[in-house]
């Protein structure tokens, strides 16, 4: 019976984990009812700006997922898209922009942030990234170091962001929860937590672990990082076999002895349940052969390595793994599991049938990852490997959608999801492209040809240059 | 397989290309391209460039080649002066983190005590993968130099060529580095109340020691060791550029009243975040600005006022505008001149902070920067816009010599793009 419980759970788990956190919620709310555990104790109070309907003629539509519009046409109302087509109906009391010479894509989604726990400024006051006491932190969650006034935030907006994954750093093999955020800072962290989206964990493969804790108790070498990922997973088996008892016999009427509870083992046994995703923080080739390795032994899922600087060499087994990869176009070099960075990872992945991503890491980067993702779809090309535009958008929205487990509510073009938009001014595929309206969930945030209407953040305001050009 | 079959066409045309890479003297004539001079002679939108003896001989417009060169076909493409990187460690890093000795940051030793004796003339490496794989992409030569020393001063630098040598080095102690910024303040004294004062003191015993006997026998007893005071000694003759790093406004006009107290003082100001805010200053008192133009987040308090329109403003107001702050990636220099035209920076002016400008501010101007009779043969032919992010350098000329243009990181491309599965890695050896 227990055992056909958590089969059940695993199955559920690597079906759900990637597309949608739809069931993980059915279940969470099912063990509350039994355990009573609040399993969502800091909910999102997100809402949605009023906003008039919005259509957009004239204009070059790249729906997210392959496909390309010329002279195409978008309505957005009530938050969501409506139609997108050759011509859509103009519902009255809609605003319509002209988008003759300009570009639609849907917004991009950076799935590796550290916006709000490495703010700017970075003092060390606000150095919130990393929970550099202990290899093993999976209890620390990044939404309670967010800090919804880094300024960074109104500066990924002009960049096209709509939504993305903040993250802990990777110091530690086990660094904690992420939190995905609709690019809305507001006045706490749950005013911006995109509604519904599953919670994702950080971990870290190579170098950093080791380099923190080598000469702080361990691990100091690449074998230290794997034993200890495999000793956590083996308490969170047992700790969710000891819950899944508790539940059983509660659920049967009995009045068994409550399991204390770890917060740690809280979230990895989330992940063996596939209600979190898994992030991991992997450069070499064989780290992430290794890594796919464990996924195995103890029957979780990776969603996607991030940085993935040698996921070239390995690209087939990417695929046949079904493990996305975040990349950038040509960062290189800053150490040595960084040495074989080479400026067509990201097409070669795409080539193989893998999961290809274009991340930030970076809160310059993140302002023109359309840049990112054109060095690298122009360098592929170069190289014989011919990607439509239409198809390497995927990198910037589709893709981050799926492996942050929101891909049924944004990251494409598509009637019913989020009118999470950015008309760009022309061809984004260009170093001189800028977002001219960036639209979430159907409200225009920002306006470039509009000044007064830009988002400044509490921390700028009132001091030199706010408002100014960013 | 088809896969694998584009590549190899693609790289069997770059091979064409290559094939006669040549002896020095030969005379080659690049037709067809538009041509960026970045000279008087501004842009020819379809012409030739003739090179002889390693140097640029002439840039004609039309199609008409003189007999006696080889020719390449650029038509449709665009020729711009090998770019120059303006703030590197190229040759003074490979692997920067825990991957063993770094050159480009220097720990403090007795030599010095502010800095200034640093010199890495001596450390470089041109060995260094970092060279290949920034030349392909279209850069030439390059300002190179300390990015730590833990002191005052971070050292002298140095300017090289970017070609396979073992002497690379075009100009030793071609620069002193100096920052008053947050960084620089850190490591002395954590304050601005101690930095300054240091400087100051510092070129006062330069001034002093250009009238001393500066040898072991005699007594100093300076902030300075000799060897500190001695560098200084060009520096305060204006005949070494001091390379500043200052981001605030208050501190960039710190920076301007230093070159009003030692007036033959020839200043660059680096990084230079809220230039754009004391522009005119900087632009009457002839001080150019090497900047990042995608720097807009106030990274610190010093740099509150960043925006993107930093090097638009600048160049505005008459100031000297230089691109380029980076090592690994300093190849992204191109992008970032092309952000800085996306927000306001003319396109001849982000052509310019890549070549011209660099090569006048390290006084290399004579010989490099543009496309002028003379000048030494450092080309680039563009697919297009070389600001643009999907173009690229097709192919790069140093010193007259049509480069290889491969390096570590096309082969391993190659190698994987061309794997046996059959067989290990190991054995594919593009």
């Amino acid at each position: 019976m227990l055992n056909t419980k958590i089969k059940l759970g695993l199955a559920l788990a690597v079906s759900v984990a990637l597309v949608t956190g739809c069931s993980g919620d059915k279940q969470e709310e099912k063990q509350e009812s039994v355990t009573g555990i609040d399993k969502n104790p800091f909910p999102s109070t997100y809402r949605k700006i009023d906003s008039q309907p919005v259509v957009i003629t004239n204009v070059t539509v790249l729906d997210g997922i392959g496909g390309k519009i010329e002279d195409g046409e978008i309505l957005l109302k009530d938050g969501v898209i409506v139609a997108v087509g050759k011509s859509v109906r103009l519902p009255s009391g809609a605003i319509e922009i002209d988008g003759k010479g300009k570009w639609i894509t849907p917004g991009i989604i950076d799935n590796h942030s550290h916006l709000g726990v490495y703010p700017s400024p970075s003092t060390r006051s606000h150095s919130d990234g990393n929970e550099m006491t202990s290899p093993v932190t999976a209890e620390v969650w990044a939404e309670h170091s967010i800090w919804p006034q880094d300024p960074g935030f109104q500066r990924a907006l002009a960049g096209g962001v709509t939504s993305l994954q903040i993250l802990p750093g990777s110091a530690n093999l086990f660094g904690g929860r992420s939190v995905t955020v609709k690019n809305l800072p507001n006045r706490t962290i749950q005013d911006m937590k995109f509604p519904e989206a599953p919670y994702g964990i950080k971990m870290a493969c190579g170098e950093n672990p080791k380099r923190v804790y080598g000469t702080k108790g361990g691990p100091m070498t690449r074998m230290g990082n794997v034993a200890g990922y495999r000793q956590a997973w083996v308490q969170a088996q047992e700790y969710r076999t000891k819950w899944a008892e508790y539940e059983t016999e509660l659920e049967a009427g009995g009045s068994p002895k409550r399991p204390s509870r770890d917060l740690n083992l809280d979230t990895l046994a989330g992940v063996l349940d596939g209600d979190i995703i898994v992030h991991m923080h992997c450069y070499r080739a064989d780290d992430m052969g290794t890594m796919m390795d464990v996924m195995k032994e103890f029957n979780y899922k990776i969603g996607t390595f991030h940085h993935a600087i040698e996921a070239y060499k390995i690209a087939d087994k990417l695929a046949e793994n079904n493990v996305c990869s975040a990349m950038w176009a040509d960062w290189w070099g800053f150490k040595m599991e960084a040495y074989d960075g080479i400026k067509e990872n990201i097409p070669m992945v795409h080539a193989a049938n893998a999961c290809a991503i274009v991340h930030s890491d970076s809160d310059l980067g993140i302002q023109r990852l359309n840049q990112e993702a054109a060095k690298a779809w122009a360098d592929g090309k170069r190289a014989g490997i011919d990607i439509s535009q239409a198809d390497a958008w995927q990198w910037l929205s589709a893709n981050p959608a799926k492996s942050l487990g929101i891909f049924d509510k944004t990251g494409s073009l598509e009637a019913g999801k989020n009118a999470d938009v950015v008309l760009w001014s022309t061809d984004p595929f260009s170093t001189y492209a800028q977002a001219d309206k960036v639209f979430i969930d159907g409200a225009m945030v920002y306006d470039r040809s509009n000044p007064e209407s830009w988002p400044v953040s509490d921390f700028e305001l009132g001091q030199i240059a706010e408002g100014d050009a960013k | 397989m088809n896969l694998f079959k584009k590549a190899a066409l693609a790289s069997s045309i770059a091979i064409g290309l290559s094939l006669s890479a040549s002896a020095l003297a030969e005379n080659i004539a690049i037709v067809g391209a538009k041509i960026h001079t970045v000279s008087a002679a501004g842009i020819v939108d379809k012409g030739t460039v003739l090179i002889k003896d390693g140097r640029i001989q002439q840039v004609i417009e039309g199609t008409d080649v003189p007999s006696g060169y080889r020719t390449i076909d650029a038509e449709g493409k665009v020729i711009t002066p090998g770019f120059i990187g303006a703030a590197t460690s190229l040759g003074l890093v490979e692997v920067s983190s825990s991957a063993g000795t770094v050159d480009a940051r220097a720990e403090p030793h007795a030599i010095s005590t502010v800095g200034a004796a640093l010199d890495v003339q001596y450390a470089l490496n041109n060995d260094s993968t970092l060279i290949p794989i920034t030349r392909i992409e279209g850069f030439t030569s390059a300002a190179t130099g300390l990015s730590g020393s833990e002191q005052l001063f971070l050292g002298q630098g140095a300017f090289i060529t970017l070609a396979t040598t073992y002497q690379p080095v075009l100009k030793a102690q071609a620069f002193m580095k100096l920052s008053v910024g947050n960084s620089g303040v850190d490591n002395n004294g954590g304050s601005r109340a101690a930095l300054w004062v240091a400087i100051n003191q510092s070129f006062d015993e330069a001034k002093f020691a250009k009238s001393y006997a500066m040898d072991p026998s005699q007594n100093w007893l300076g902030l300075t060791t000799m060897a500190d005071a001695k560098a200084l000694i060009p520096v305060l003759d204006g005949k070494m550029p001091l390379v500043v790093n200052a981001d605030r406004a208050a501190d960039i006009v710190q920076v301007i009243a230093l070159k009003k107290r030692y007036s033959d003082l020839s200043i660059i100001l680096a990084s230079g975040v809220e230039a754009w805010r004391v522009a005119d200053e900087l632009a009457k008192n002839n001080i150019p600005v090497i900047l990042d133009p995608e720097s807009n987040l106030p990274g610190a308090f010093d740099q509150i006022g960043a925006t993107l329109e930093n090097a638009a403003r600048l160049h505005k107001a008459g100031a000297t505008v230089v691109i380029g702050m980076d090592t690994h990636n300093i190849r992204l220099a191109t992008q970032h001149a092309g952000n800085a035209v996306a927000n306001g920076l003319p396109h001849s002016a982000g052509i310019a902070a890549l070549t011209i400008n660099v090569a006048k501010i390290f006084g290399m101007d004579d010989q490099i920067g543009s496309l002028e009779p003379g000048k030494v043969a450092d080309i680039v032919i563009w697919s297009g816009d070389p600001l643009e992010v999907t173009q690229t350098a097709e192919q790069v000329f140093i010193q007259g010599e049509q480069i290889d243009m491969t390096s570590r990181q096309t082969k391993l491309r190659d190698r994987y793009l061309q794997r046996n599965a059959l067989k290990p890695v190991g054995y594919t050896r593009p």
